[in-house]
């Protein structure tokens, strides 16, 4: 017998699994779910947490959801304090899965984010292919 | 690779995710969905170990409530300290491949930090790959500890009924209205169903539905197992109102009745034969698409093509040569 697997006899590569999720305590998630659609377009698997979520949330989503990048859209102007504390929440888990970071970011915070280790970070404007070939990079980068 | 798992064989990762490291049976999941050298040893280390947990299919009409229901459910059998995990399932878009897995939205706010285990599958393409995937999957939560394994799928086509038909016991969701319950009669749902829920039981006409299914029961066999038929309320949280624990009596029920009589060894039985019958399927169909692409296999379909041999011999010869 040829065929040795166990499971999803297609052999095909397996699509990258993104959670997806807004921190902070904002309210609406058309964005987020526009950038779901993108992903889902572009042939991920989105596992999307919606509004409100905690770092701690997200890292138990990551866990059991065996992700390979995390999309986190935040509040205007909560960039950085946001994004620190996800990625410290990262680093204390043990978790190396890519961050990005999408939201309207201010020119000068691009480089401080690149510094606290976001992987890719994309504008109001991203297309889908924008956001797709983000989370390839991220992924690979992080291999 | 990632997190924390770098390196570790799969029999490593395995004796993790039987520790209850979370992220090992994240990743346990992941090989077996994938299938693959690792699948095979994945299957290896945990068929000795399975047979312990409870599997409840739960599936219905997108929007009847599933995962709010199941989010309740799982979030009560946590209370009362059982281990409970959670697999659900959501198609994949047929053009791209890609899904959106909204699942968690419905389930986390009641499951965040009580233990439960949530997994989002995708049905990744049609055909037998979700019939091998699930069951894989389902084996590794069974073998890591989990005593009650849900499974919740959209009850539309004949791919997810299966999936639901792959549980010990099969929860079907309706919803007020007659057009729910007619509908889940025409998709063949209600021969596969061991327990009946009306969800949205706060909603007008909840009785009515449930003296309809009574009616379609009346119709049936049901000398062996008759349900009850449960009325639920997914969105309240209040444990004397929202019907969960009588949802939890009726799924044990039917439990303690598949004990009986060798009840469950043979719908165990049934399973595996299904799913080898599915993977047969998969497994001749891909070697037949390589046969085809052969030099033999390319004169069998050229002779037929330009009619030298009728479809049906065409078809012996290419069986002959598998
Ligand atoms: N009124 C009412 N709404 C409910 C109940 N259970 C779920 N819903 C709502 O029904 C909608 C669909 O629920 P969801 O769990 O996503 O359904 P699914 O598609 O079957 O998984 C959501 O807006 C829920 O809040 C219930 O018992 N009563």
């Amino acid at each position: 017998m040829s065929d040795a697997s166990d499971a999803g006899a297609t052999g095909d590569e397996k699509p990258f699994r993104v959670v997806l999720a807004k921190l902070g305590l904002d309210g609406h998630d058309r964005g987020l779910k526009v950038v779901a659609r993108m992903l889902r377009d572009g042939g991920l698997e989105v596992i999307y947490l919606g509004l409100r979520q905690t770092t701690e949330q997200v890292i138990a989503a990551v866990e059991q959801e065996d992700a390979d990048a995390i999309g986190i859209s935040m509040l205007n102007g909560g960039h950085l304090a946001l994004s620190k504390k996800m990625i410290d929440a990262l680093n204390d888990a043990d978790v190396g899965v890519p961050l990005i970071v999408g939201g309207i970011v201010p020119e000068g915070d691009v480089e401080k984010l690149q510094e606290l280790g976001v992987a890719a970070i994309l504008g109001p404007g991203s297309s889908s292919e924008d956001c797709v070939q983000a989370v390839r990079e991220a992924v690979a980068a992080s291999a | 690779m990632k997190n924390g798992l770098r390196g570790l064989s799969v029999a490593e990762v395995f004796e993790r995710a039987q520790g209850g490291d979370r992220r090992a049976i994240g990743r346990l999941l992941s090989i077996a969905e994938r299938g693959g050298p690792d699948g095979l040893a994945l299957g290896e280390l945990a068929h000795p170990q399975i047979g312990k947990a409870h599997v409840v299919g739960i599936t219905g009409a997108p929007g009847a409530g599933k995962s709010t229901l199941t989010g309740r459910l799982a979030a009560t059998l946590t209370a009362s300290g059982r281990n409970v995990a959670v697999l659900a399932i959501d198609p994949s878009s047929p053009v791209t491949g890609g899904a959106i897995l909204g699942d968690r939205i419905r389930m986390d706010v009641l499951n965040y930090g009580t233990g439960t285990f949530i997994r989002s599958m995708a049905t990744r393409g049609q055909g037998g790959g979700l019939a091998v995937a699930v069951p894989a999957a389902i084996r590794v939560l069974d073998a890591v500890g989990f005593d009650i394994v849900i499974v919740e799928t959209v009850g539309v086509g004949q791919i997810e009924v299966d999936i639901a038909g792959t549980a010990d016991t099969t929860a079907i969701v309706v919803t007020p209205g007659w057009g729910d319950a007619v509908q889940a009669n025409k998709a063949g749902l209600l021969e596969l169903a061991d327990v009946f829920v009306v969800n949205k039981a706060d909603r007008p006409g909840a009785t009515d539905s449930r003296r309809d299914l009574e009616l379609m029961l009346d119709l049936s066999d049901t000398s062996q197992w008759r349900p009850e038929i449960t009325l639920t309320i997914g969105t309240d949280d209040d444990v004397a109102t929202n019907g969960v624990d009588n949802l939890i009596a009726e799924l044990a029920r039917h439990r303690t009745f598949l004990e009986g009589e060798g009840r469950l060894a043979e719908r165990r039985r049934r399973r595996a034969q299904h799913e080898l019958r599915v993977r047969a399927g998969d497994s001749l169909l891909s070697r037949l698409a390589k046969h085809l692409q052969s030099e033999s296999g390319a004169a069998i379909v050229d002779a037929m093509a330009t009619g030298q041999t009728t479809p049906s011999a065409a078809l012996a010869a290419l069986l002959d040569e598998l």
